[in-house]
């Protein structure tokens, strides 16, 4: 009773409505919204590709929450499975009804425009013609303005007429969601075989930077690209020039660099500025910010003397900044070169450009260096920068301070201006003995963007036809008496006008009489 | 007169245009309740065209028109006549203010010497006066009539009246929006929001008209807001004007992410990093692409079209207000 091939039968006929259902225009359109709502919570919740921090913010404020949100990549939106589910069904959807769209627009590109109905009153423009105008004039009026034209000679010695406009509607929505798929294409083209690295170039000679991944303070590499890759260029700031309104407002920043490509030492000049970056053979260079680098000597209780430059990091708009200098290396006996692990030095604390005349001494006047000073907390013991664990270079370990391992060590002063000195309670002794300045910059290579221009490029050339050209058809019917007749295709509040002037053209079209010349 | 100067004029044309709109809003509110024309509305089908001259010549014959079967009571002590005078009262106060609302921008351009469209309060303030510009395009090519304007006044007000609340004086542009693509990337946002605008109105008054039909038809009892709607245009024309209002916005609001995105290739390093205000401007062009798709899918899309361009506008808001007072983004010049 049953054969074999029934279930297999109903299994393809699953499918086949499956995916009848999955490229339905309706099915789209929920996807389109599903994509809109799944896009939603990448923009409330800190998401790491934007700011690692702040994702640990997150998970510092709210932590039985957050685990749960990780899971379900709410950290992750826009990288995340179910996101790319959403737009990869809907681009699937896309395919499966674009390919017979195209078979069939093709397909009617290459057909003459269809036969005129036999009762061509029927049609929703209608109006009559004066008797005996000749057939190919009327095409031509029709060609002249843009129609496909067919003629056709029926038996009853009658003569149709078919004209057909607005091709270009399905042209440009075929174009425009085609595009689509090539932008997503370019999109991930780019991410394969791009790169990016942020970092930071504090100004002088010794702040040099040469293009290489370790030189990154942080970076991303795509799939396919090699760290071999990377083009050999490097980098020198040579001064920061910023400028504000009175309010602290940002009017100008310019950095002042030099590069060299090819492996050249640093020796072009170049103004970069926000908005204008500098582009190199298979890199561009983009400042994204600056702040101030505090230089920080420490003498220890040998007397020996080491210099950090320590960039610190701006908190807000007036550029205080926060960071720490750290001395592994300090109070090393001179004569034994035996490293005392307790005796590791550390500071951590404050950058103000402009500290005020009175308290608090931590809201600064002005961005710029009107009157620097540094307040520092100063720690001793084992600063764990041996332990191997990454950790941020703009705050001291905070595991090593709660296990007891580095103690705060007391100053005499607290607040030191620019050249100035201050005690330890052991002793030795800690100067801020200069400033620096450094631009934060981004090194970007994307070789998908000219892609993902042109695709939006062509996105939009399509959607202006899609949406602006309306599809219409007129007929002639020539025999005994004249007709003409019009339907627009899509929607098309002026069809009225052109369906008249069309007509009054086509009635001043020379007639096979002469004599009947004016005669309507 | 220095650019100080300019400035406060700037802000006392701000204002003037503000008791202008709602002069004009009082105008169009008179004209819709007490002209008789505006009583037959649900039924004429020519008066529109008709309408489009008023402002020039006053040619309406408006004791003309015969007296409808279901003529409001009209006891306030408005005739018909006073009426029609108070709708182009309203329309020249209308002119007027917008005339008043360019100059705003234009001084306040001068007083900065840039672009006045730099932080959200002139963002706001430009996108008024597009939905304005538009309005008066709509009702001089005769797609609506003259009174409708008192809806479109009405949001005009409303989101002038919210902008105040972001006052922000006037200063030059912070170095990352220092750039001739702050001229296409946020005009091209500030045509098509203003699109946008009109075009929630319409939907709206659309959305209105239907569901009064909906109750009439069953028979049931009118409450707020459908009252209003015997008043307003056929569904049906509603319906395509909002459509063609959104036909126009969309490619512009597309052009202003694309443009948006070439910025940002030059400012951030990236033509797209998921910052909030790139989100909201993608789940925007994704619901009104929604909208323009929902007309293809039949009636059911088409019963949902409304809903979905008002759902749009509401994306709309959220970007600018949203994510600008809210939301940590990297487009945050609201500057409040």
């Amino acid at each position: 009773m049953s054969t074999t091939a029934t279930p297999r039968r109903s299994v393809t006929s699953i499918l086949r409505r499956w995916w009848r259902q999955l490229t339905s225009m309706r099915t789209a359109l929920v996807l389109l919204l599903f994509l809109a709502i799944g896009a939603i919570p990448g923009s409330l919740l800190p998401q790491r590709n934007l700011s690692a921090d702040k994702v640990s913010q997150y998970y510092a404020d709210n932590p039985s929450l957050a685990p749960i949100v990780d899971r379900l990549w709410g950290f992750d939106v826009y990288s995340s499975p179910w996101f790319a589910a959403i737009y990869l069904l809907l681009f699937t959807s896309l395919v499966g009804c674009l390919v017979p769209r195209l078979r069939d627009h093709i397909r009617a590109l290459r057909r003459q425009p269809p036969d005129a109905p036999s009762r061509m009153s029927l049609l929703p423009m209608h109006r009559e013609l004066p008797s005996g105008l000749e057939a190919k004039k009327v095409a031509d009026v029709l060609r002249r303005n843009r129609f496909r034209v067919a003629v056709r000679e029926k038996p009853d010695d009658a003569t149709t007429i078919s004209a057909e406009k607005g091709f270009l509607r399905d042209s440009g929505n075929l174009l425009f969601h085609f595009s689509l798929l090539a932008l997503l294409a370019a999109m991930a083209f780019g991410a394969l075989y791009g790169w990016h690295g942020n970092r930071i170039l504090v100004a002088g000679e010794d702040g040099e930077f040469c293009d290489s991944l370790q030189q990154y303070d942080e970076y991303g590499l795509g799939p396919n690209k090699d760290a071999t890759d990377l083009p050999p260029f490097c980098l020198r700031l040579d001064h920061f020039t910023d400028d504000y309104l009175p309010s602290g407002q940002p009017t100008k920043y310019i950095a002042s660099v030099r590069y060299g490509t090819d492996g050249a030492a640093p020796t072009t000049p170049y103004d970069l500025q926000v908005n204008h970056p500098l582009e190199l053979s298979g890199a561009s260079v983009f400042l994204l910010g600056h702040g101030y680098a505090p230089v920080i000597t420490y003498q220890d209780r040998y007397g020996d003397k080491q210099t950090t430059v320590a960039p610190f990091l701006p908190d807000e708009g007036t550029q205080t900044s926060s960071g720490a200098a750290v001395f592994p290396d300090a109070n090393i006996n001179p004569k034994t070169h035996t490293a005392d692990k307790d005796s590791e030095i550390a500071f951590q604390g404050m950058f103000i450009p402009a500290v005020p005349d009175q308290p608090p001494y931590t809201q600064s006047t002005s961005p710029l260096p009107k009157n620097p000073a540094l307040m520092l907390t100063a720690y001793k013991g084992d600063t764990g920068l041996d332990s191997g664990q990454p950790h941020s270079v703009y705050s001291i370990d905070q595991k090593q301070v709660s296990s007891g391992a580095l103690k705060v060590v007391d100053m005499k002063k607290k607040m030191l201006k620019l050249h100035q000195w201050s005690t330890l309670d052991d002793g030795t002794k800690v100067k801020f003995s200069g400033l620096r300045e450094y631009a934060t910059l981004e090194i970007r290579d994307d070789p998908g963007e000219t892609f993902v221009l042109a695709s939006a490029v062509l996105i939009l050339l399509g959607l202006l036809p899609a949406l602006l050209v309306r599809r219409r058809r007129v007929w002639v019917r020539l025999g005994d008496t004249g007709e003409l007749g019009g339907l627009a295709r899509t929607e098309y509040d002026g069809f009225g006008e052109e369906f008249d002037r069309l007509g009054e053209a086509i009635a001043a079209t020379p007639t096979r009489e002469p004599d009947k010349i004016g005669s309507d | 007169m220095g650019t100080n100067g300019l400035a406060e004029l700037s802000n006392a044309t701000f204002v003037a245009a503000i008791v202008l709109y709602a002069v004009a809003m009082f105008g169009y509110a008179i004209e819709y309740a007490f002209s008789r024309r505006a009583s037959m509305a649900a039924e004429s089908e020519v008066e529109h065209r008709e309408l489009v001259t008023v402002g020039a010549g006053g040619d309406l014959p408006a004791d003309d028109a015969p007296e409808p079967d279901d003529a409001p009571a009209n006891n306030s002590g408005i005739t018909p006549a006073q009426a029609l005078a108070a709708g182009k009262v309203g329309l020249v106060a209308m002119i007027a203010a917008a005339v008043v609302h360019a100059a705003t921008l234009a001084l306040r351009a001068g007083a900065v010497g840039r672009w006045p469209w730099g932080n959200m309060f002139e963002f706001i303030v430009a996108l008024c006066l597009v939905c304005v510009v538009v309005w008066t395009v709509v009702v001089a090519r005769g797609l609506v009539a003259r009174r409708l304007g008192l809806f479109t006044m009405l949001a005009v007000v409303l989101l002038l009246g919210c902008a105040t609340r972001v006052y922000t004086q006037a200063t030059p542009l912070v170095p990352a929006l220092n750039s001739y693509w702050i001229a296409i990337h946020v005009l091209a946002a500030i045509i098509a929001t203003g699109l946008f605008l009109t075009g929630f109105v319409t939907a709206v008054l659309h959305l209105i008209r239907r569901n009064y039909h909906r109750v009439t038809e069953r028979g049931g009892t009118l409450r707020f807001p459908f009252t209003i709607a015997p008043r307003l245009p056929e569904e049906s024309r509603l319906e395509t004007l909002t459509w063609r209002l959104h036909v126009l916005a969309f490619p512009i609001w597309t052009f202003a992410v694309i443009a948006g995105a070439i910025w940002a290739r030059e400012a951030w390093s990236r033509y797209w990093g998921w910052d909030p205000k790139e989100v909201w401007a993608f789940i925007a062009w994704v619901v009104y692409a929604a909208y323009l798709h929902s007309r293809a899918t039949g009636a059911g899309g088409r019963r949902f079209a409304p809903w979905i361009a008002i759902l749009g506008w509401g994306v709309i808001l959220f970007n600018l207000f949203g994510v600008n007072l809210f939301v940590h983004s990297m487009h945050s010049y609201a500057g409040v």
